[in-house]
């Protein structure tokens, strides 16, 4: 505590804490790079991680305490040791006051409850079975008011509204079709899908097909429920019956052709793929239906045949590109992606050749040349890059031609890292002339630059660009010339 | 523990003392020591009320997550499932149950079901065999979890799904409860208004249950004015564009979980001297968002182009502050300074950790992509060439951008133009199923089925009317001081916040041609209070409206709303409530077909 003043001085003084400026421009990110800066500063001046008021949190983010960091802790093995040891002894100081106990005498439970919370170990499915409890424990056992509300005669809304609390509650007894469709009225009433469920399930088991679905197609509701309930347990079979009697023939279709997902084997798969094809669906989706198992059929054909050369070791393209994964159940794009890897040569009669599948499956120009180029570039096949955009007219001059647009074409080259040579060639091709000059600029073709340059007479851009070329440069060279040319009229 | 959630002009930490207080009985009716096995879903939300003292308090020693097979050793009393009424959860309780009879000494079990019983599920353990091994099998109604000081939801992820597609009126049902423990809490809500069909049927249950429940009359001064319920079918298309303010950002880039965000390690790496290099941390760290944190609480709402300049004047305050030990001098004086220091410190942390997030989003929204895409949703919301295939559309679908971000785009133009034309709906389809497998086919559907993305019917386009009538488009906004809700979108007027607004002031009576063309019945419903009740609200004190948005709410409109509570002369603060937070992605996933 006698620390002099000047000990003091030294000390503030020597401290890493500097000071920052702001240039009071008013640009987002400047400020955000000032911001940290200046809390990086900060950070190295307090030299400290623990603040002590702030909640406390393990490294990963929760807080100390929180229940799901305390599920790592009590079952203690998804923790490094490291870790809990670092937790432990942050957790030893930082102790949690014993809880107050709460002023408040609400409790969530009595507001809907009623008083009686007893009967609530006993389910209703036990009640639906008829067979009375036995298997629970003695100090548990259920009070005799209990069995006498059991036995005693409910009408239906009264054993409703037992139901939604709870409690036990027979249905055998209503034997009648009235009555039970009373109780289904009843429990549709109270809007508890809870209990509409257990009623339909009471129905289920004691009605015919015939006449459940009869009576919940005035139902809607309830039917609503059933519906999901059927999806819910996976009862396909009664789904599919319903929806046939409803005559919903569009949802009995898509419901069906909703369990492929669930079929692993591929062979499987397409077997049942098939018996979806003739189910009615809109005209659209027929089609794509249809597509879909033509598509898994193909699939299985080339996944087996692929393997197999792939295995054998015989073909380059194999050795060179082993196949990254199986290509059953992919989209038909990446289908399409993956036979112009590797069967792009192949004559149209392959199930296996690009040309087949785009014929098959109807795929548009646009799709198709985009997808080709993008497999032919990353393989670095220029030749036939080249080949997808030529023409030929009748005179037999050749003419290039790009249905996507040169712009795209450029930029799939780019990503694909074409050489520059290449991409010039079609940045050359852009017909829009900012595009063209934005293009060039942005992957570096310094002649298209240029060029483009001279022919709009720009001596101010094509002055800027020469501080963009390498010094001594043949292009440097090439600008010289130009800047220097007096052929040229320059618009500025 | 949760001072926050008092900040507002309602005390929602009521609600969380009776949830914690129900939570307490239950794990007092389980005499003994306790292991808790936990549905993973649930922990989050559990967070938010309890921290794991609280369970021991009550003798909980263990806690796992529900897995396969064996339970873990424990040397325990009772084993307490608490988990989500599903299904496939009960044969997962099963076979924890069938591995555990066949050694050692017998141990009770218990089953909470969150937030309801399911006769479904027991039948299902009844069916397993396993069913009378329980001896506790109740339910714990969290219905409503207090988020915030003004934000309430039932993180309930299918309830748009159960409510829209499936006409599933389970979470209506829950939300109803939810809303009768609000009032048991707060008062009966003397009006009630709402627009939608699932709405209406939440009024109903509402109105029904309090006339089963007459017997005990409600003595508690109203907190609430007014009840507007929504349902998110009324405006389909808020969701589907792409959040702007902070909080909004932060959860469309990285979603933001029961308050909880995970954001990539590098950033946050510790710049100590000493520990660089090693200890380089691989895990996503974790950070807690809510308005317990002042920085936070100041930025959150504000439109991200805003955030920058409030953190570096942030930076400035507290660099100048940090300062001020050059000017302490005299012991008292550097006594006042590092009795100040917790607090600076914690403040630097709170701005190092934003201005880092920050970072992360800035990252994001100068890229090329991001612009082009707001670019394109911009125009749809104005309105601009909503009738054809969108060529950006077909880029991302080209480039195989990632399935949910085409779909949201796609959805956003069908809803803009109400409903795409034949041709364009047709050739969209197409490609989408070509490029990401056919088995979409059913994504589609409910996509249509949900009022998403279908074909105009009837060849007109009700949109422009419902823009124009509502102010959806503002064409000068204001970023750095907002003076319309339009400026969490950077322009769009969320739909739904505007109904709120416009309820509020002049009334919906201004709008009835509007309110015709959106789905569903408008309505407005009174529950009488006895007159010693009533409420005389002083000159200039606001009303307080609780809106509750049935299927799911975005943090931009939460943000707006909280824009009109601010307001000086705006005559009313909203406390949100919903079935779930979310935004276009999470919603348009929770759409997709799955294996089962």
């Amino acid at each position: 505590m006698n620390r002099t003043k000047g000990d003091e001085e030294e000390y503030w003084n020597s401290s890493k804490f500097k000071a920052f400026t702001f240039d009071d421009e008013d640009d987002e990110l400047s400020q955000l790079k000032e911001s940290k800066r200046a809390v990086n500063s900060l950070r190295d001046f307090v030299d400290d991680d623990d603040d002590d008021d702030l909640e406390r949190v393990s490294w990963s983010g929760e807080p100390v305490g929180s229940i799901s960091w305390s599920i790592k802790e009590t079952a203690g093995n998804s923790v490094s040791n490291h870790e809990r040891e670092q937790l432990k002894s942050r957790n030893s100081f930082s102790s949690y006051a014993p809880l107050p106990k709460p002023a408040s005498t609400y409790s969530l439970s009595s507001f809907f409850r009623g008083r009686t919370r007893l009967g609530s170990f006993q389910s209703l499915s036990d009640a639906l079975s008829d067979t009375p409890a036995k298997s629970y424990a003695p100090e548990l056992g259920r009070p005799k008011g209990e069995y006498r509300d059991y036995s005693s005669d409910w009408s239906p809304s009264d054993t409703v509204r037992r139901l939604q609390k709870g409690k036990v509650c027979s249905l055998e007894r209503f034997r009648s079709l009235q009555d039970k469709l009373q109780l289904l009225e009843e429990a549709v009433s109270m809007h508890d899908g809870n209990v509409i469920t257990a009623v339909l399930i009471f129905l289920k088991r004691t009605l015919s097909k015939e006449i459940l679905f009869r009576e919940l197609e005035v139902r809607q509701v309830a039917l609503r429920h059933l519906i999901h309930f059927l999806k819910e347990i996976g009862d396909q079979k009664l789904l599919l019956d319903l929806f046939r009697f409803l005559d919903r023939t569009e949802e009995l279709a898509l419901s069906h052709y909703r369990e492929h997902l669930n079929i692993q084997d591929p062979e499987k798969r397409k077997e049942f793929l098939k018996t979806c094809i003739s189910l009615p669906f809109s005209a659209e989706d027929s089609a794509h239906v249809q597509d879909h198992y033509t598509l898994l059929e193909r699939q299985i054909v080339i996944e087996a045949n692929d393997r197999h050369l792939e295995s054998a070791g015989q073909t380059e393209i194999f050795r060179k590109h082993p196949r990254k994964a199986s290509i059953l159940n992919m989209p038909l794009v990446t289908t399409l992606f993956y036979s112009c890897f590797y069967h792009y040569m192949e004559a149209e009669g392959t199930f296996s050749s690009p040309v087949n599948l785009k014929k098959t499956f109807k795929i548009p120009d646009k799709q198709y040349v985009l997808t080709a180029l993008a497999a032919r570039a990353k393989l670095r096949a220029w030749h036939d890059v080249d080949a997808l955009f030529t023409t030929k007219n009748w005179l037999g001059y050749t003419k290039k031609r790009a249905p996507i647009g040169f712009h795209r074409v450029v930029e799939i080259l780019h990503k694909n890292s074409a050489p520059v040579q290449i991409l010039q060639e079609y940045v050359n091709l852009v017909e829009d002339v900012d595009t063209k000059l934005n293009l060039a600029t942005k992957f570096k073709c310094h002649d298209v630059v240029i060029d483009t340059c001279r022919d709009l007479k720009d001596r101010q851009q094509l002055l800027a660009y020469r501080s963009k070329v390498d010094k001594g440069s043949a292009e440097e060279e090439k600008i010289d010339a130009l800047l220097n040319s007096s052929q040229i009229r320059w618009k500025n | 523990m949760a001072a926050h959630l008092s900040y507002g002009r309602v005390n929602l930490n009521v609600l969380r003392e009776a949830v914690r207080r129900e939570l307490r009985e239950f794990l007092d009716k389980c005499a003994g020591s306790k292991a808790i096995v936990w549905d993973e879903y649930l922990t989050g939300p559990f967070g938010l009320i309890a921290q794991y003292s609280l369970l021991k308090e009550h003798e909980v020693e263990k806690m796992f997550t529900l897995k396969g097979s064996r339970l873990p050793a424990a040397d325990v009393k009772n084993i307490i499932f608490f988990v989500r009424p599903r299904l496939e959860l009960m044969d997962i309780i099963a076979e924890n149950v069938l591995s555990e009879d066949r050694r050692g000494p017998a141990r009770d079990f218990h089953i909470l079901f969150v937030p309801r019983r399911s006769l479904l599920c027991e039948q299902r353990l009844k069916d397993l065999g396993v069913l009378g091994s329980f001896i506790h099998r109740e339910e714990y109604s969290l219905d409503l979890i207090p988020f915030d000081g003004d934000l309430l939801s039932m993180e309930s992820e299918g309830a748009f799904k159960e409510c829209y597609l499936e006409s599933d009126q389970t979470s209506l049902y829950h939300a109803a409860k939810g809303l009768m423990t609000l009032q048991a809490l707060y008062g009966t809500i003397p009006q009630i208004f709402g627009k939608g069909e699932c709405a209406r049927q939440v009024a109903n249950m509402m109105i029904r249950m309090k006339r089963e429940f007459t017997g005990s009359q409600n003595s508690i001064f109203p907190v609430f004015d007014n009840l507007l319920l929504l349902d998110r079918n009324v405006d389909l298309l808020t969701p589907l564009a792409t959040q702007l303010t902070y909080e909004g950002l932060i959860d469309e880039i990285y979603g933001i979980q029961n308050s909880f965000v995970k954001l990539p390690p590098e950033k946050f790496a510790s710049k100590k001297q000493g520990d660089s290099g090693k200890d380089l941390p691989t895990e996503a760290k974790k950070l807690q968002l809510n308005s317990a944190e002042e920085l936070y609480a100041e930025i959150r709402d504000k439109n991200f182009n805003a955030v920058g300049s409030v953190l570096s004047k942030k930076a400035k305050v507290i660099s100048a502050a940090f300062e001020e030990r050059h000017n302490a001098k005299t012991v008292g004086e550097i006594k006042q300074f590092v009795s100040q220091l917790p607090h600076m410190q914690a403040a630097r942390g709170s701005l190092a950790n934003h201005t880092s997030i920050a970072e992360l989003i800035k990252d994001v929204t100068t890229s090329e992509d991001f612009f082009d895409k707001l670019t394109v949703e911009q125009e749809f919301m104005s309105g601009i060439d909503t009738d054809k295939v969108n060529s950006y559309i077909e880029d991302c679908i080209a480039q195989k951008h990632p399935l949910i971000k085409v779909l949201r785009l796609v959805c956003l133009q069908s809803v803009c133009n109400s409903g795409l034309k034949q041709k364009v709906l047709d050739y969209y389809k197409r490609e989408i199923l070509q490029t990401y497998g056919f088995e979409h086919i059913l994504t589609l559907h409910n996509l249509e089925k949900a009022g998403l993305l279908k074909p105009q019917t009837g060849g007109r386009n009700n949109y422009p009317t419902i823009r124009k009538t509502l102010r959806l488009w503002m064409d000068d906004v204001n970023e750095q001081n907002p003076t319309d809700i339009s400026y969490v979108y950077s322009g769009y007027a969320p739909l739904s916040v505007r109904l709120a607004q416009l309820l509020s002031r002049p009334g919906w009576r201004s709008i009835e041609e509007v309110l015709r063309i959106l789905p569903g019945p408008h309505f407005e419903e009174r529950q009488p209070l006895p007159t010693g009740l009533q409420k005389k609200r002083q000159p200039g004190e606001n009303r307080i409206t609780l809106i509750f948005f049935l299927g799911g709410v975005t943090f931009a409109e939460i943000a707006a709303l909280r824009f009109l509570s601010q307001l000086e002369d705006g005559g009313t603060e909203y406390v949100v409530a919903t079935t779930k937070l979310m935004n276009g992605a999470s919603w348009i996933e929770s759409l997709m077909e799955k294996p089962f």
